[in-house]
């Protein structure tokens, strides 16, 4: 029916393109399981971006401009952060605010940057594993990224599972009073996790601009962190569920781009829509069954922290 | 629509002119102004128009005085913009996408002694609201030629925009040159529903080449695609669109559709400045130099490129048409009549796709 | 080291005094992204703050204007306002506005070209519907399925947006219009036109629904029980279960609010200011009224107030771009600036910053 469809290209292509969703989206997930909702997502992707951008133009390495996208992301999330946790001030409308702000300043920061390549980021070099047919295609051919993308999906999974932290993490985001009356400092584990979270966006928004497009313009991320987020409600605050949802995401989108180009005459707009109406009913399936993944949000999810004793 | 290039469909006379509106006598200094619906930085559509802008001040120096907004939505922000700009005492107000054509025409009415140039629209309610447009099917036609010669697969990728008049209009001129010259062409179209979305005409692109389409032409505004046919180490070549895009020279871009507005620009300021402006209705194209053809790169084979240049002089001479009949609609039935040349009014309201063409426009 | 001691009641001084200091840290810190951008710091922050206001050149045009942008900012908060108090996050209001704009304007061009006095007052009812209807979806799966309704509201954004592209180039272009999509311009149909009431106000419909929204959400708020439950239901989620509130019916009471006003905003300025469904015809207002609504404090009174400045500092930004030459990303920044120290400083408010003594921070 979608003759001359590849799925091999298909999959790989998917994959490319769900990284950026998938480490904003891990970083926001470990945010929210430490009980902060940060909406800013999209502000400090496009820092991201075009700090990415400038620093691996300047220095002329992909990997320092990935550091130097991480860091912008960050210090977007500092200030989200100093915000919220300090001033406590409301989460959704500093998260709202950060993206405001993040879309202006990144586009006064990149205006001597537009129109220029940025140097190119390798594919791993793995060889013979990448004429395998089928998997090598799918597998074994792709930027690093990509790679560090699904490594960072089990190192949280691990993190989260398996170890202290992740355990204390999840006890701020449950109970922060019960994590007070611990002894655990709400308030730095949190500043941590609002970092590593921007870090991560960072990181996916330095990927938009420095391989997938690659280039800096104004907006490049264009709504990007809107959708990690959703992926992050979808997911249920679970690592692999949320590389599934990006892959989900990125698989309907990727799709119904083939199937125009293979010529399935299906109406556009209807088609360009079914990615947010899939994700809708994929929630709604979830959520309804016994309620148990819509129970999973961390209980003190989006409220501030003020240790009156 | 975010912003540009709908052709009118009224009023064809091209540069015709439409008298009485005449100002007598000349200007000491003309204060030009511009409204661009999206940022300048996009490289695309509105940093074209603000080079225009650029070169009005570099050709007359002190005697202009330019002011500008970017990122202004259409619709009553546009409107208040516009009065704001007539109120600070603009002399020529150029509107820079189609979405502005209402707001520019009811502005225009409440500020006769001030000229408005608005692009891309038919609606000229007012003696002091001119139109302009370009005529960019001239330059699908080499780009079409081009991608007929080159293609390896038989192959070609268009990634439209919306499914407008001005976009079809496009995708029948490439089509057409590129299937006589190669007869067994196949045209792939991806609709974007987008002018600016740098990821998702990324995978646009990415989705064509998946296809085994080798020449991609775009009708979005970012290099994106051009990035995308660059990772394939040249098997995949497309073209820049709207500015030059020449940092992917010479492959993936072979050639480039450069949007050129100076010309007019210069020509409209400057008749302010003597005393000769009038109304008009401008759709100039390759002869006036407003439609370029960018640098056609050592990638294309020497005897495709001298066909290229060609046929893209013969246009700017007024010899060679691109929409010349035969030509058939996608039903079958007949558009153009051996010889005959299109109208612009077809044109202006194309809605159909050529024979050969398969896919359906979206309604 | 600082301490933070919880006031038990808002200062009434800080709440008032609390805006007029972020808005001078905002002009501090823009003053210096402005000087840094090499522009007259001063100057660009006349320029914002005073003359859409009192420019002798254009704030006769600007003032009225300032209500024509503040109005369906206005609209949408104080639907929003609502839900945000009882803890319904309606994230989606600029889907409800685009679907309020197209049921409206669908109904009004439907009977195009009529002269009919009822057309507007139908036109007004479709376009509350719109609205309603779409902000009913993620109600309806919240309070069925459970189903997260930030995620679902957000998420019919973009299925609302792709249906305002498919309907402007179908089903609503305009027939004379050769091809190009988009509907009839509304306001040269009299009969669905919501024009400006009296010249040189910018009052229009929209504007006077803004005034009643907020007046009806003041007294819903102080008077009614109503505003009651919705107040503790927010505050005390298990003691409202104990009052006797129903969640069900609050989940579809303020999401139905809050879409049926967005609908109408969406209505008022397509048949208005707008004119016509274009692919492009939202611009941000749902979003933008979130930030409104938390800035006026999900207070009605604030969030006119709130509503107002957020206007300012768009018309304010725009004189300031092509009088200046300032690139419209810094605008942008600078209001994000004003949003960041309106939250910082709200802190004051509600808490007092107190020396901490060793013996008392046990």
């Amino acid at each position: 029916m979608f003759g001359g469809i590849d799925p091999a290209l298909l999959i790989a292509s998917l994959m490319v393109a769900s990284v950026p969703i998938i480490l904003a989206a891990i970083g926001e997930l470990v945010v929210e399981r430490a009980g902060v909702l940060n909406l800013g997502v999209e502000g400090m992707m496009i820092m991201g971006a075009v700090c990415g951008f400038i620093v691996s133009v300047q220095s002329g390495s992909a990997v320092l401009g990935f550091v130097g996208g991480a860091l912008g992301g960050a210090a977007m999330a500092l200030i989200f952060g100093l915000l919220t946790q300090f001033m406590l001030a409301n989460q959704v409308a500093s998260g709202l605010a950060l993206t405001l702000f993040g879309l202006g300043l990144s586009s006064l920061m990149g205006q001597s940057f537009v129109g220029i390549r940025p140097p190119s980021t390798g594919a791993v070099p793995l060889g013979p594993l990448a004429d395998i047919p089928f998997f090598g295609r799918v597998l074994f051919s792709h930027d690093w990224v990509v790679y560090a993308s699904i490594a960072s999906v089990a190192a949280t999974w691990w993190v989260l599972k398996a170890t202290r932290t992740g355990l204390i993490l999840r006890a701020v985001g449950e109970s922060h009073d019960a994590a007070h009356a611990l002894g655990y400092k709400v308030r730095r584990i949190r500043m941590l996790a609002i970092l590593f979270g921007g870090a991560m966006a960072g990181l996916g928004g330095a990927y938009i601009s420095m391989v997938r497009v690659p280039q800096w313009t104004d907006g490049i991320t264009s709504g990007a962190g809107w959708i990690a987020l959703a992926i992050v409600v979808f997911a249920a605050w679970r690592p692999w569920r949320a590389l599934i949802g990006a892959y989900l995401f990125g698989g309907i989108s990727v799709l119904q781009l083939n199937l125009q180009a293979a010529g399935a005459r299906i109406p556009v707009e209807y088609l360009s829509m079914s990615p947010y109406v899939i994700t809708i009913l994929v929630l709604v399936i979830m959520s309804s069954g016994k309620g148990k993944a819509a129970l999973s949000a961390p209980a003190n999810l989006g409220q501030n922290f003020h240790a009156s004793r | 629509m975010n912003r540009r290039t709908l052709l009118a469909t009224a009023a064809l006379g091209l540069g015709l002119a439409f008298g009485s509106s005449a100002s007598a006598q000349g200007m000491d200094k003309v204060k030009a102004c511009f409204i661009y619906v999206g940022p300048i930085g996009d490289l695309g559509w509105t940093y074209q128009h603000h080079q225009g802008a650029l070169a009005v001040q570099e050709e007359f120096g002190d005697k202009v005085e330019i002011a500008y907004q970017e990122n202004v939505p259409e619709g009553a922000d546009a409107e208040r913009v516009l009065t704001q700009m007539a109120l600070s005492g603009c002399n020529i107000i150029f509107t820079t996408s189609f979405g502005y054509m209402d707001p520019t025409n009811n502005v225009a009415a409440k500020f006769p002694d001030i000229k408005f140039e608005h692009s891309t629209g038919y609606k000229r309610e007012h003696p002091n609201v001119s139109t302009y447009n370009a005529r960019f099917y001239e330059g699908r036609a080499v780009q079409g030629h081009i991608a007929g010669k080159m293609t390896k697969t038989n192959k070609i990728g268009y990634i439209g925009s919306f499914p407008i008049p001005e976009v079809v209009m496009g995708i029948n001129s490439y089509y057409l040159h590129a299937k006589k010259v190669n007869p067994d062409v196949q045209l792939s179209v991806v609709w974007a529903f987008t002018w600016f979305d740098p990821a998702k005409e990324a995978d646009s692109a990415k989705a064509l080449i998946d296809q085994g389409v080798d020449v991609i032409a775009a009708h979005t505004d970012s290099t994106a695609p051009l990035a995308e046919a660059a990772k394939t180490n040249g098997t995949v070549i497309g073209f820049g669109q709207a500015s030059d895009m020449a940092d992917y020279k010479p492959s993936p871009r072979v050639a480039s559709i450069i949007d050129n507005w100076n010309p007019y620009y210069i020509k409209r300021v400057g008749a302010l400045l003597d005393g000769t402006y009038e109304q008009i209705d401008s759709w100039a194209g390759i002869p006036e130099g407003e439609v370029e053809i960018g640098e056609i790169t050592d990638a294309v084979p020497a005897d495709v490129k001298a066909e290229a240049e060609a046929m893209r002089d013969a246009i700017a001479a007024g010899t060679y048409h691109p929409f010349t009949g035969p030509i058939n609609k996608q039903d079958g039935t007949e558009w153009l009549a051996d010889g005959a040349v299109a109208p612009d009014g077809d044109l202006l309201g194309m809605n159909f796709f050529v024979e050969g063409i398969t896919g359906d426009i979206p309604k | 080291m600082l301490r933070l001691e919880k006031r038990p009641s808002p200062s009434r001084f800080w709440q008032g005094a609390t805006p007029i200091l972020a808005v001078v840290l905002t002009m501090i810190a823009g003053g210096l992204m402005f000087a840094a951008l090499g522009k007259n710091p001063f100057e660009a922050i006349r320029t914002i703050f005073w003359d859409p206001l009192f420019h002798p050149q254009f704030a006769s045009y600007s003032r009225p204007q300032l209500l024509v942008k503040a109005g369906p900012l206005i609209l949408i908060a104080i639907g929003l306002s609502l839900g945000f108090r009882a803890g319904i996050w309606n994230i989606g209001a600029e889907g409800q506005y685009i679907m309020g704009a197209l049921f409206g304007a669908g109904v009004g061009l439907a009977f195009y070209p009529a002269d009919l006095w009822f057309i507007f007052p139908l036109m007004v009812i479709a376009g509350a519907f719109g609205g309603w209807i779409w902000a009913m979806i993620p109600a309806i799966l919240k309070t069925k399925f459970n189903t997260n309704e930030i995620l679902v509201s957000l998420l019919m954004v973009y299925i609302a947006q792709n249906f305002l592209s498919s309907m402007s180039l179908g089903l609503l272009r305009n027939p004379e219009g050769g091809g190009f999509p988009g509907s009839r311009n509304l306001s040269q149909y009299p009969a669905a036109s919501n024009p400006e009431l009296i010249a040189g106000t910018g009052m229009h419909w929209g504007v006077i629904a803004a005034f009643m929204a907020v007046i009806a959400a003041y007294i819903l708020l102080q008077r009614h029980i109503l505003g009651f439950h919705i107040k503790l239901a927010g505050q005390a989620p298990r003691a409202a279960r104990y009052a006797g509130v129903n969640p069900t019916g609050l989940v579809l009471l303020c999401m139905g609010i809050s879409g049926a006003l967005a609908g109408l905003a969406g209505l008022f300025e397509v048949s208005g200011p707008a004119g016509q469904i274009s692919i492009d015809f939202n611009v941000g207002y749902g979003f933008t009224a979130i930030i409104v609504a938390f800035l006026g404090r999900l207070n009605p009174i604030g969030i006119l107030l709130a509503g107002l400045l957020m206007a300012l500092t768009y018309i304010g930004g725009e004189l300031a771009q092509f009088m200046l030459g300032l690139p419209a990303a810094a605008i942008q920044a600078f209001q994000g600036m004003l949003l960041f120290f309106l939250l910082a400083v709200d802190l004051l408010s509600n808490y007092r910053i107190r020396l901490a003594h060793k013996k008392e921070a046990i």
